[in-house]
């Protein structure tokens, strides 16, 4: 349990970063560090993109999976790490 | 050579009916083939002759009906969680969360995907990977492509009794939204059927206006409230002005009372810089300039009519059509007339009579555009008759440079936002014209056919990139224009710069001797007068007027025996050409 709070700690301290959320496999958000609405909006958002981007890259090649998806916008970068089951996805602003 | 047969009838027999008889084919002249005739041909060998066995097909157009397109949004609430779970209620999802952490692959999974997100959060912050490089350096001047210009998007009028676009004006923030004011300029043509509403579209929609609005009588100008773009006031055609508000619908807010508004339709109406962000004047043909403040629009602020001999008489009044106002200069205004006189008034003034502080003639016919240069302001753009004539302030005599006479009549011109020497007309004819002073003077750099019917309307975006256009049978055309024509050229400013001074002193040289020519024929006169002075020191009225007339007769003649000399000598040599001696200003 202190782990998983040191590690968030960690990730959560380093520069640009504006906000954590975990969501499990279902897409239910288990911790965040922005409030509740932004919260939902981004796990609803990001599952169905997950899923779309991981089928696609098993699709060219089953033996591969993805491990990263990271978003660049104008404004900030939304950085997904997708797990077997749960999956953080941080969010940090660009420079 | 005449073919005549000549029969003989016997009188009583005219008037008859034709008798008409068969008879059987009479072979008259049988022409047998001459083989001998064979030889004065040659025979050709080998002949190409071309066939083409392919099935018959015809051409047609089809052109799908226009897709109604409506954007519609949906809200998701919440979900995804288990059965026994209620989202909204706290407890339950904090306990669903706290079981959850417990579990041991959580814990793991955690971990690793935390050292993995580290990892790439640190890659960001140690280089930008998508850095943009070279991004000071402009591009270099790709000013080798013609200029050009391409049809964004149509807006048609939706009512089956088309009406003429207007005025149209731009919405202040981003200039996502266009108003446009239809109206029918006909005199007494509009039938009881055409609909007075106008219309505020949404660049992106083009098939349904966004708003319409509906005055009591049809507009003919609209002005977005540069302050407060919600607001906007409009001129009607019966001289009512109305203004509206987009949050509160489509009818007016308030109308102005009718025995104190316009009495002609109000061609042009602009907002001032006020603090209030409430004020605004219109002209009309009317010959009258009033000031309103849109809070209360019972009755206007303030009065000016358009009368240059000062005295403020309505009868002696000018029509205004063109109104001009330039923030920058707050207390000067200049308002284009039906006589196609210029006026320039000073707001602030003390009497009526100091109000009008000058005019400046020059066009055949009313002027419909009256517009200030965005980086020379004392240099205005007019567009009336069949040319564009700029001007200097300084200069009252006559404009400073005008294009050559077009052959059709030009109805509504604007300078660029962007490049200092770079202004839009358009024609009776559907063209947009872009001129580009610097470049050439005698043709525009772009005409465009814009519509086969007559323009009659032009604005320009805030960027200087995109263009309106109006029509008469109310179709607005959005067109942009090639970069070229809206991205500053190095060293423009200087250059326009120097044009501008350069044909204003040519002006004021020309005047110069004008005055000096008036002044020398003055002297002359004066000359002689005093002479006369001499010998009687008090004259008689009606004495001094017949001297006067006799010299005024004397000076008359003198002209025309010059110009009959110089018109011999014209004939005499054929190539020059026959005038008044330089430095009389004949406008060509």
């Amino acid at each position: 349990m202190a782990e998983v709070e040191e590690t968030l700690k960690r990730i959560q301290s380093q520069k640009g970063v504006q906000g954590i959320i975990v969501v499990n496999s279902e897409g239910i958000p288990i911790k965040s560090t922005v409030d509740n609405s932004t919260t939902v909006q981004y796990a609803g958002l990001m599952h169905s993109f997950i899923m779309k981007a991981r089928s696609t890259v098993r699709d060219i090649d089953p033996q591969n999976d993805l491990t990263f998806l990271r978003i660049r916008s104008k404004k900030n970068e939304i950085m997904i790490a997708p797990g077997k089951s749960p999956s953080a996805s941080g969010f940090q602003a660009s420079c | 050579m005449e073919i005549v047969y000549v029969y003989v009838k016997k009188r009583s027999e005219f008037g008859r009916q034709c008798n008409f008889s068969d008879r059987p084919a009479e072979t008259n002249v049988d022409i047998q083939p001459d083989p001998s005739q064979a030889t004065n041909f040659i025979e050709r060998d080998p002949i190409d002759a071309a066939i083409q066995c392919a099935s018959d097909m015809s051409e047609h157009e089809v052109n799908t009906e226009r897709f109604e397109m409506e954007n519609e949004g949906v809200n998701h609430l919440e979900g995804g969680w288990p059965k026994d779970v209620n989202p909204l209620e706290m407890e339950q999802t904090i306990r669903f969360r706290k079981k959850v952490e417990k579990d041991e692959n959580y814990v793991n999974t955690i971990i690793q995907l935390g050292s993995l997100m580290e990892h790439c959060i640190k890659q960001n912050n140690a280089i930008n990977i998508y850095e943009e490089y070279f991004d000071e350096e402009e591009t270099a001047d790709v000013a080798d492509e013609p200029p050009s210009a391409k049809t964004i998007n149509v807006f048609r009028d939706p009512n089956v009794i088309k009406r003429t676009a207007t005025h149209l004006s731009w919405h202040p923030d981003g200039s996502k939204k266009l108003a446009v004011a239809y109206s029918s300029l006909e005199f007494q043509r509009s039938s009881k059927d055409m609909s007075y509403e106008s219309y505020i579209w949404d660049l992106e929609n083009p098939n349904r206006p966004d708003l319409v609005l509906r005055p009591s009588s049809p507009l003919v100008s609209l002005e977005y409230n540069p302050k407060d773009s919600h607001i906007l006031v409009g001129g009607c055609y019966n001289g009512q002005i109305a203004y509206w508000d987009t949050r509160k619908g489509g009818q007016p807010v308030e109308l102005s009372t009718v025995e104190f508004s316009h009495r002609d339709p109000v061609y042009g109406m602009i907002w001032l810089q006020s603090k209030t962000g409430t004020d605004c004047f219109s002209a009309s043909t009317d010959g009258q300039v009033l000031w309103w403040d849109i809070r209360k629009l019972t009755e206007p602020t303030e009065t000016l009519v358009m009368d240059i001999s000062r005295k403020g008489v309505l009868e002696n009044a000018l029509g205004a059509i063109a109104l001009e106002f330039e923030p920058t200069m707050p207390t000067k205004f200049m308002v284009g007339t039906e006589q196609g006189v210029v006026i320039t008034c000073n707001r602030k003034a003390k009497t009526p009579a100091e109000k009008i502080v000058g005019t400046y003639s020059g066009h055949h016919g009313p002027i419909y555009a009256l517009a200030r240069n965005p980086f020379f302001p004392k240099n205005f753009l007019t567009v009336g008759d069949w040319t564009a004539r700029i001007w200097s302030e300084d200069s009252k005599e006559s404009s400073i440079m005008w294009t050559k006479y077009h052959m059709a009549y030009l109805t509504d011109g604007c300078w660029s936002t962007i490049r200092p020497a770079v202004f839009f007309t358009t024609k009776m004819d559907g063209t947009l014209d872009v001129w580009d002073f610097l470049f050439k003077q005698n043709n525009p750099s772009l005409s465009v056919k814009v519509c086969d019917e007559p323009l009659f309307s032009l604005r320009l975006q805030d960027n200087g990139r995109f263009i309106g256009c109006g029509s008469k049978l109310g179709t607005v055309t959005l067109l942009e224009v090639s970069s070229g024509l809206c991205t500053l050229q190095r060293n423009e400013k200087n250059l326009a710069t120097a044009m501008f001074e350069r044909e204003t002193k040519r002006e004021k040289i020309l005047e110069a001797r004008h005055r000096e020519m008036r002044l020398k024929e003055r002297t002359k006169a004066e000359g002689k007068e005093e002479d006369v002075k001499v010998e009687t020191e008090e004259e008689k009225p009606e004495e001094q007027l017949a001297r006067v007339q006799k010299e005024f007769f004397e000076i008359i003649e003198a002209e025309i025996r010059r110009k009959e000399r110089a018109a011999k000598l014209s004939r005499a040599q054929v190539a020059q050409r026959p005038g008044l001696p330089k430095g009389w200003g004949v406008a060509v």
